[in-house]
């Protein structure tokens, strides 16, 4: 499943300028940037509440295929910024965490 | 310019967590018995008891700073130093706007004593300190910086509230003179870890005591002329002959 094939099923917000064309091989949800840095994998999506810039670095670090950022909250200008200098895409949504995660789990199940 | 032994990372008894013990007058006293020179009163995002601290210092002879431990938007705790009172005041201010309004349950956090400028009990803080503000870390820093004061990343190496374990990194351009490591961390250590990530800045070590038994003689020593915060950033910029050295 492709990132824009999930954005569109789940109403994601395309908050800049990144590409929704790679494939997602899993998510990892965390707001802790070494917790990512440590276990996350490349082609993941990266489910989160945490808006600083280093966010930017560190999916661009593991190769992550793109950000949602839950909740309601506002990625910051300058997370935006780096995100779209290194390509990736940086989602929103008003959903938490855990609402987002177990569909996103669902929906990568039933392409299995 | 002489050696100033400095511990700048000290919780009162307004800090939830800290030891009813930590009265202003009883911290002066152990750090009095610790030879420590230079001192900050750091509780979390606030400096109400900086005025008893301060007084506390000027009657033992401890040159005394004014400090708050913040924790901002991303959960990452900054020392913030002002040399005034007014301007820690003002910094206070600023931080309770941006802290969201709950009220302390004692039971579960610990309570919150405020002290006069007397050192005599003034009563309970009401809101609950230890919550994470809405103020970026960067903005902090340039807000702390307005004031006049100065912003050092508490125990980058902690898990928990640490800027290395919640931001995977220190940001290139944050603009802190230096970055504090825990009481027991070692230099070599958490640069290793860091990946050569903290470039050239400048390591020093508090205590973050939250009771009387962790104000110990200190790690950090400060070579200046005088104990204010300009000479404080020679030092650790190494300039002008100030000089900064942290024990193992």
């Amino acid at each position: 499943m492709k990132v824009s094939q999930l954005a569109t099923a789940l109403n994601l917000q395309l908050e800049n300028g990144g590409s929704l064309d790679r494939q997602v091989t899993g998510a990892y949800c965390s707001d802790m940037l070494s917790d990512v840095m440590a276990n996350g994998r490349e082609g993941q999506l990266w489910i989160t509440v945490q808006t600083h810039q280093n966010v930017a670095a560190v999916a661009t670090l593991m190769s992550l295929c793109a950000v949602i950022v839950t909740g309601g909250k506002r990625p910051s200008k300058e997370l935006l910024a780096k995100a779209e200098d290194e390509a990736v895409p940086v989602l929103t949504t008003g959903l938490t965490t855990f609402e987002v995660a177990g569909r996103i789990y669902n929906l990568l199940r039933q392409k299995e | 310019m002489r050696w100033y032994a400095a511990d700048l990372h000290i919780h009162s008894a307004l800090s939830p967590c800290a030891g009813h013990e930590m009265t202003p007058g009883a911290i002066v006293q152990a750090l009095s018995a610790a030879s420590v020179h230079l001192a900050a009163v750091t509780d979390h995002n606030s400096c109400e008891n900086a005025a008893a601290f301060l007084r506390a210092c000027r009657a033992q002879g401890i040159a005394g700073l004014v400090g708050m431990e913040l924790e901002t938007r991303e959960e990452v705790h900054l020392l913030c130093l002002f040399d005034c009172l007014e301007a820690g005041m003002n910094w206070q201010e600023h931080v309770y706007q941006r802290l969201p309004w709950r009220e302390n349950d004692e039971r579960v956090f610990g309570s919150q004593l405020r002290f006069g400028a007397e050192g005599n009990p003034a009563g309970h803080v009401r809101r609950l300190l230890a919550l994470s503000t809405d103020i970026a870390l960067e903005e902090a820093c340039a807000q702390v910086e307005a004031r006049g004061g100065m912003c050092i990343p508490a125990h980058i190496d902690r898990p928990a509230y640490g800027l290395l374990g919640m931001l995977g990194m220190v940001p290139g351009d944050l603009p802190v003179p230096a970055l504090e490591i825990s009481a027991t961390a070692r230099e070599e250590e958490v640069r290793g870890r860091a990946g050569g990530g903290l470039g050239a800045r400048r390591l020093v070590s508090f205590s973050d005591a939250h009771h009387l038994g962790q104000i110990v003689p200190v790690r950090t020593v400060f070579y200046v002329a005088r104990p204010v915060l300009p000479e404080l950033r020679l030092a650790l910029a190494g300039r002008d002959g100030r000089r900064v050295v942290v024990f193992e």
